[in-house]
């Protein structure tokens, strides 16, 4: 395989139909449209089928009811997109259909702007539609890992029938890189699955995909259900990278395009002498706490960056649970923060000028 | 013995939950009955929306999907692109479909889908309480216009049958009544109709039938039958909006 120089967005919708996907609803919205421009010209080539929607709203709930019918279809969107989409999703998680989502985040709140920001983070961690539900949150730093990953989200949404978000940026879709595309999976819709609507064919008692349980006993068991599946997915799918974290004095945490500034800035601080290090999660639903139970006896301090006023901080704080300090950074408004200035305070940071 | 005539297979055997004198159970069974007379049972995917219909795929014999508050021409627009093949409808009230799902049902027509649309218009909300819905008719008293819909407030009452004909890509477009036994069987041939529009790739058909809802109206099951025939069908006229050629 060679490596090919693609945009971001572009990158992302090769590898989804190389993935496997047979159905993409989109809408226009920037900065993620070369993915459903792409797909128009590209999908109906391998095969599959590209509509626009009329609206985000739309866009969710076909891709609901064509992923019903067996496909394995996506959508992509960006956050004041996504946020539209909400209703849907908390649907596809109820009702277990298996599918891929894709935010290209900008900034915000309301219509914030179209450069890139991260501040979608309790948006695709902490539900955002209604109900105790969770979705498995994939945050690529590459487009290689994109490319990755979005193949790896059709496979994870099949094996836990549940909605799978990939965490991409403005940055991250609208950068080019060289990315290697390997064809990996099968483009077969999964009819024999005992859940698929296919009409009954007079030979079996009718299917219904629903939500709605008027009883509460019904309703809470159906909810423990989906608690147990959510804790099986914590248990298994939680991931991260680790860079430079054996003894580290000072730990950064960062996601996505963030995490690759702060790479620079880590290394930048070992040229000073000083020792700091990276977590990444890879997975921001389940967050991979496990990196930070057995934080090194060399780390003083933790701080976490991020494209947004202070999200994912939470859960490093409940990751952390106490064993360090825990400090933040963060640029927002589009605005994209520079190594130096992360180094800068990391330096306040190790000679305790932090506050 | 002969038998002259047998439930539909159309219907399961569950027992509705509608309120005594409401139409959905005819309209249930018109479906029901369509399908089996096409054929289609086996091979149809029906949408179910909010409203008292949301429990249709309780009652309906074939699979169904439940979806959200006026996204049923969405969900049916996405099964329809997956398996053509199938027969995709959806089941919607006014409520649904002529308020909080009006982008989703203009769109549906707008793209052509050849999709089957039953719209069960009874002028209010049902299933939450009465309220007043786009369909409710002036003067009509709901709970949320307790003195009657004032018409220089909340408008004059929207007919989307007449509405949806003037979108260019909508096929066969037809408003039957459910109030009386002759109606109901031109409302089973517009059903059919519809069905048979889809089955030849016309693209977008729709249905809309006028029903009651003598609970939230106020009224007897009787008095909610002539109150549909001496007020509804004077605003909204029956007969075929928009037909193909030979359907």
């Amino acid at each position: 395989m060679t490596k090919t120089l693609m945009k971001g967005n572009e990158a992302l919708a090769l590898a989804a139909i190389h993935g496997g996907c047979t159905h993409f609803f989109g809408y226009p919205i920037t900065p993620q449209n070369e993915i459903p421009e792409f797909l128009a010209r590209e999908l109906p080539k391998a095969g599959g089928m590209f509509l626009q929607a009329e609206s985000e709203i739309a866009a969710v709930n076909m891709l609901y009811g064509a992923a019903a019918a067996g496909a394995r279809a996506m959508i992509s969107s960006s956050s004041p997109g996504i946020a539209l989409m909400q209703e849907g999703i908390s649907m596809l998680a109820a009702t277990e259909i298996p599918c891929v989502i894709v935010n290209v985040m900008r900034a915000g709140p309301g219509l914030g702007g179209i450069q890139p920001a991260q501040s979608d983070y309790f948006q695709m961690t902490r539900g955002g539609g209604n109900g105790d539900y969770r979705i498995i949150s994939l945050a690529p730093a590459t487009l290689q890992e994109s490319a990755e990953m979005i193949q790896e989200a059709f496979e994870l949404a099949q094996k836990y029938r549940t909605p799978v978000f990939i965490v991409s940026d403005g940055m991250l879709g609208q950068m080019m890189e060289p990315v290697e595309l390997s064809k990996s999976r099968s483009k077969e819709r999964g009819t024999e699955q005992p859940w698929i609507l296919t009409g009954h064919h007079n030979n079996r008692a009718p299917r219904t995909i629903k939500s709605l349980r008027l009883d509460p006993a019904e309703l809470e068991i159906h909810n423990l259900q989906l608690q147990e599946k959510y804790e099986r997915i914590s248990q298994a799918e939680a991931r991260f990278e680790a860079y430079r974290e054996v003894d580290a004095e000072l730990l950064f945490c960062a996601f996505g395009s963030t995490a690759r500034i702060v790479k620079n800035s880590v290394d930048d601080l070992h040229q000073k002498g000083r020792r700091a290090g990276l977590i990444r999660p890879q997975t921001l639903w389940p967050f991979p706490s496990l990196a930070f139970r057995s934080l090194p006896k060399s780390c003083k301090a933790v701080i976490c960056v991020e494209m947004s006023c202070g999200q994912m901080l939470d859960d490093v704080k409940l990751a952390v649970e106490g064993r360090a300090p825990v400090h933040f950074y963060g640029r927002c408004g589009g605005m994209i923060p520079e190594p130096e200035e992360l180094s800068a305070r990391a330096l306040d940071i190790l000679s305790g000028d932090a506050q | 013995m002969n038998v002259i005539f047998s439930k539909t297979s159309g219907l399961t055997e569950t027992a509705t939950h509608y309120c005594p004198g409401c139409t959905h159970g005819i309209a249930h069974r018109l479906v029901g009955e369509a399908l089996e007379e096409l054929g289609l049972l086996g091979e149809t995917i029906g949408c179910a929306s909010v409203g008292c219909s949301i429990l249709s795929y309780n009652y309906l014999n074939v699979d169904m999907i439940e979806c959200s508050h006026g996204r049923a021409p969405a969900v049916a627009t996405g099964i329809k692109r997956t398996v053509p093949e199938k027969t995709v409808f959806t089941y919607q009230g006014d409520g649904d479909l002529a308020s909080i799902g009006t982008a989703e049902i203009v769109h549906a027509a707008h793209r052509g889908e050849n999709i089957t649309v039953i719209f069960v218009n009874n002028a209010i909300y049902g299933m939450t309480g009465g309220q007043m819905a786009p369909t409710t008719l002036p003067g009509q008293k709901t709970t949320t216009a307790p003195a009657g819909r004032k018409t220089e407030f909340s408008g004059l009452p929207l007919k989307m049958t007449e509405m949806l004909a003037q979108v260019p890509s909508a096929s066969y477009l037809e408003r039957a009544s459910l109030h009386h036994p002759k109606y109901i069987r031109k409302a089973k041939k517009a059903i059919l109709r519809g069905f048979r529009c889809q089955m030849e790739h016309r693209g977008f058909s729709l249905v809309e039938l006028l029903s009651t809802c003598p609970t939230g109206w106020g009224l007897d099951p009787v008095a909610a039958l002539e109150w549909l025939e001496a007020n509804m069908i004077p605003y909204y006229p029956l007969g075929v909006f928009r037909a193909p050629e030979e359907v």
